[in-house]
């Protein structure tokens, strides 16, 4: 009986708060725009018996969709959104590989000093870190301060309210998710294999490419992942840096029902955002399931 | 009568060696893991470095191939000086304790990174690869991931790895160390015979006195960065030139005595105020008066229940009996409190021997089964 | 024994610094007297007064303490139970989609989230406020709890239970004296995990806030549209300097109970 209960609960919890809502932006994005109270139609009536809901299901169609595709706004977004967050995936893994190497290989005393330091900020506000590099990075900012003053630039560069900004945002947002699978899998690296393949005719710098980076490969898949997938539908970061012509799907399914109030329309936005998410996520799955094996 | 068909070099003038060490150091900030070393190992020798962890076995081995530089002193493989040529560039190939095999590779894979760093035309190596896997009897098992492996299995890819290059000198850090003991004994052979069927000079690292003494043609047996003895294993086991060695290698009586007569190799030490000097033979530099350590091997000393007619001999009780199958060791405990040890075969079964706990027995010896060594 | 090499010691400053000057720039200029925020005009706590004194950001930071006391109370309960049952259930029905429903939320974008919980409150005619706040962050951070739980849970040794069982324990009895115990570094770690992803939402919590109740990142966000301005940047500081201290005691408490067992080991060994 307590049994049952233990599963009941969080199942039932899990299917209203979770599954129901999922249905009802599906069911939405199929829906109509309407000014009224809720902004959409068709309504379900149920007390209107079985024709109601018949006539209901018939009022829902594609045309959302279709809209989506017709409005070059929509996938232009989608297009800008995926090369903005595998550039800055690209960026974040260029940034993180060294920090995640000098980590694994730094005396041990130091090691759980360094992982607490990238561990730090993930806990600190998102919304402050990014509104951090506001004051950085515009145009009386620290950074064109600095610029001048060494010398490299005359005139301040434009940088805040660019799509540069939302690079610099990302790497910097999402640099712990990147470094720490990346370190986990160079910690666990056997030193000797390093030395085996000196000792079989590699130099340094071939025995890194083959054996260190070759085996952190799930960790660098891991981390690029982990930025990938919550970077495609980030909202804070380009609204917060980007400038008015940076277009992220996120950004455009929050204006889309906020600024516009169109419920429908916003609905099939972030579905098709769902479906962009799946083939990422599906990979992600099966690069930790790989190694979950391998580590057994 | 020296056999002239015997692999001997060492003993052979002529003989150019492989190996050379000259005044060899290694210090790592203020600790000195290799004291001053000076050692010769010749071509198609099977070398053993033994010694207890941290002796400096594994750092002298490191230094051939090529992962610790010499602090003082010169290292020559086969003529070549090896200050400076880096691990990659040496015709020297290791076989690692933890096997090191790479893991996204398959076993023909770990084989083939080798030679695909050298020069071998592409066609030849996966006739070399067969080749390994042939040697060590894997064939079956060429397309399969480390993980897949046994234990055993592993340690032979591993071996064949380092071998496919065909170094002119392979260097085991203790190879069969992670395998259980009945698969170890198998291995010491098999290891014996590739070597013997590739020509290759092999040095090995272990702690393990007994593999040493199965796999080797010369042991150098080292304590604290300095190296006490190199020598066949028959001369280490039976002519031990210190204390520590006799120790070391397989289970041993020590006395401590003054030496009290001398001539050539016959020696003769007083211990004890009421016991009579035991006789035993010796090589190393003593004269009357020094005090020194007479070594006797358990297996060398006889146990008796009535008075044997031998030079050397005790009385004492039986206190501890270890039956291990086919030895058993008695703890004889003489009457001025000094434990020896005697260790007879089981040729009859148990219930037929006649010696049991409390007997008192007497202990005997050859005048040339023990040795007298500095103290 | 590995030292820093000279690649590794510049790759981690440069790593690091790159982490924490934003963060450092920001913490000194909230003591700039000047409100131009990257102008430096001498030192001054003026706008930590103004900030206490701004009633809007305390009535705020209330309602962000509430809401995030809660939720990650219901989400710690909750994901415990989930937990348990992705771990010791067998097989039950609709398992495959209940496992779907704890991990799904871990990788949909907040804005979705957001955005379906909204559409929700309104299908059902939920007046928006804390308490809408609250189900939607207590659904999302049940799912992190409950990760972070199952995976200590899995290497939870089952003969602890049944020793307990065969001591004559019923069910809960057990749960509450052995298993509970066990777990509980998790349990802890994930109701800090929910309590600091719910101080820090902002995307849900503008979709499931109402105009009656605004949480301190919906005040920090709609200030910051606007530009910098000192009073952010004082407030910024105070979450560092609170978020710094109970990272460096947690890992600090950590560190000596690793001790403190090494050295009871040691002990228990002679």
């Amino acid at each position: 009986m307590s049994r049952r209960l233990l599963v009941l609960i969080p199942y039932l919890w899990l299917t209203a708060l979770f599954l129901v809502p999922f249905i009802i932006v599906l069911k939405i994005s199929l829906s109509d725009y309407a000014i009224s109270i809720p902004p959409y139609t068709p309504q379900l009536d149920i007390a209107g018996g079985w024709a109601a809901v018949k006539d209901f299901f018939t009022a829902l169609d594609l045309e959302n969709y279709w809209f989506l595709t017709e409005d070059d706004l929509y996938w232009k977004a989608y297009l800008s959104s995926l090369q903005i967050a595998a550039l800055s995936t690209l960026f974040t893994l260029i940034v993180a590989f060294p920090i995640a190497y000098g980590m694994a290989n730094a005396p041990d005393h130091w090691r759980p000093t360094l992982l607490m330091l990238v561990i730090l900020p993930f806990w600190t506000s998102f919304l402050i870190r990014i509104y951090a590099w506001i004051g950085i990075l515009s145009n009386d900012g620290f950074l064109n301060q600095l610029l001048q003053w060494i010398g490299l630039t005359s005139e301040p560069l434009t940088i805040l309210n660019t799509n540069v900004a939302v690079y610099i945002g990302i790497v910097y947002a999402y640099l712990p998710f990147m470094v720490l699978p990346i370190y986990s899998t160079l910690e666990k690296l056997d030193g000797s294999l390093l030395e085996a393949a000196q000792d079989l005719g590699c130099s340094r710098t071939s025995a890194f490419w083959l054996v260190t980076v070759r085996l952190a490969k799930p960790g660098i898949i891991a981390g690029c992942f982990l930025v990938f997938i919550p970077a495609l539908g980030e909202f804070v970061i380009p609204s917060l840096l980007g400038g008015s012509d940076t277009l992220m799907i996120g950004k455009v399914l929050w204006e889309e029902f906020f600024s516009n109030r169109d419920w429908p329309v916003a609905s099939a936005v972030a579905i098709i955002l769902l479906i962009l998410l799946i083939v990422p996520i599906v990979l992600f799955q099966r690069n930790e399931q790989a190694q979950r094996e391998a580590d057994q | 009568m020296v056999n002239d068909t015997a692999f001997a070099p060492w003993d052979d003038p002529q003989a150019k060696p492989l190996i050379r060490f000259d005044g060899v150091t290694k210090t790592f900030g203020n600790f000195t893991a290799i004291d001053d070393i000076d050692l010769t190992i010749y071509p198609k020798e099977f070398f053993a470095l033994l010694g207890p962890s941290g002796c400096g076995k594994t750092t002298l081995m490191r230094m051939l191939a090529g992962f610790e530089e010499t602090t003082k002193g010169t290292i020559t493989i086969d003529g070549q000086n090896m200050a400076g040529v880096p691990a990659n560039k040496r015709a020297v190939n290791m076989m690692f304790q933890s096997y090191a095999l790479f893991p996204h590779l398959s076993v023909a894979d770990n084989l083939a990174f080798g030679l695909k760093r050298s020069d071998m035309p592409k066609s030849e190596i996966q006739g070399r690869v067969d080749e390994m896997l042939r040697l060590v009897q894997l064939q079956k098992f060429a397309k399969r991931k480390p993980h897949q492996l046994s234990g055993g299995q592993k340690q032979r890819v591993a071996l064949a790895r380092a071998l496919a290059k065909a170094p002119k000198l392979l260097l085991l850090d203790e190879p069969l160390g992670a395998l259980d003991k009945k698969l170890r004994q198998e291995t010491q052979f098999e290891l014996m015979d590739i070597q013997e069927k590739t020509g290759t000079t092999f040095v090995i690292v272990t702690h393990d006195q007994e593999e040493a003494m199965t796999v080797a043609s010369r042991i150098a047996v080292m304590d604290n960065g300095k190296i006490i003895q190199v020598d066949t294993p028959d001369r280490i086991y039976e002519v031990p030139n210190s204390v520590y060695v006799a120790d070391f290698i397989g289970d041993v009586n020590t006395i401590e005595g003054t030496v009290s007569a001398i001539s050539g190799e016959n020696a003769e030490l007083t211990w004890g105020d009421d016991t009579p000097a035991l006789r035993a033979t010796t090589s190393a530099d003593l004269t009357v008066g020094n005090s020194a350590a007479f070594v006797i091997r358990p297996e060398k000393v006889a146990i008796s229940t009535t008075e044997p007619d031998r030079h050397n001999r005790v009385q004492g009780a039986v206190e501890d009996i270890a039956y291990l199958g086919n030895l058993s060791t008695y703890f004889v405990r003489l009457p001025n409190g000094t434990l020896i040890k005697a260790q007879t075969a089981n040729d009859r079964r148990l219930s037929q021997r006649s010696i049991t706990w409390e007997d008192p027995v007497w202990l005997s010896w050859s005048d040339t089964a023990g040795i007298v060594l500095r103290g | 024994m590995r030292r820093f090499t000279w690649f590794n010691a510049i790759s981690l400053t440069f790593g690091f610094a790159f982490l924490y000057i934003p963060m450092v720039i920001l913490v000194i200029y909230s003591f700039n007297a000047s409100k131009l925020v990257t102008v430096w005009a001498g030192f001054s706590t003026k706008w930590y007064g103004e900030l206490l004194s701004n009633q809007a950001f305390i009535d705020a930071a209330w309602v962000t303490l509430k809401v995030a006391v809660i939720s990650s109370t219901v989400a710690t309960i909750l994901g415990t139970m989930a937990a348990f049952v992705l771990v010791r259930s067998g097989r039950f029905f609709g398992r495959t989609l209940f496992s779907g429903m704890i991990y799904a939320p871990l990788v949909m974008p907040e804005v979705i989230t957001g955005l379906s919980l909204l559409l929700l409150f309104i299908a059902i005619g939920l007046d928006r406020g804390v308490f809408t706040i609250v189900l939607a962050h207590a659904t999302f951070s049940m799912c992190f709890v409950s990760v972070v739980v199952s995976s200590r849970m899995a290497s939870f040794d089952r003969s602890l239970e049944e020793a307990a069982y065969d001591l004559g324990c019923t069910g809960f009895d057990a749960f509450k004296s052995v298993t509970l115990p066990i777990i509980a570094p998790a349990v802890i770690s994930g109701w800090l995990l929910a309590f600091t992803l719910s101080l820090d939402d902002l995307v849900i919590a503008s979709f499931t806030a109402g105009p009656s109740a605004t949480t301190l990142p919906i005040k920090i966000f709609s200030s910051v549209r606007l530009g910098v301005s000192p009073e952010i940047n004082a407030l910024s500081t105070i979450i560092i300097a609170l978020v710094t201290m109970g990272v460096v005691a947690a890992s600090l408490a950590s560190k000596r109970a690793i001790v403190r067992q090494h050295r009871e080991e040691q002990l228990a060994d002679k």
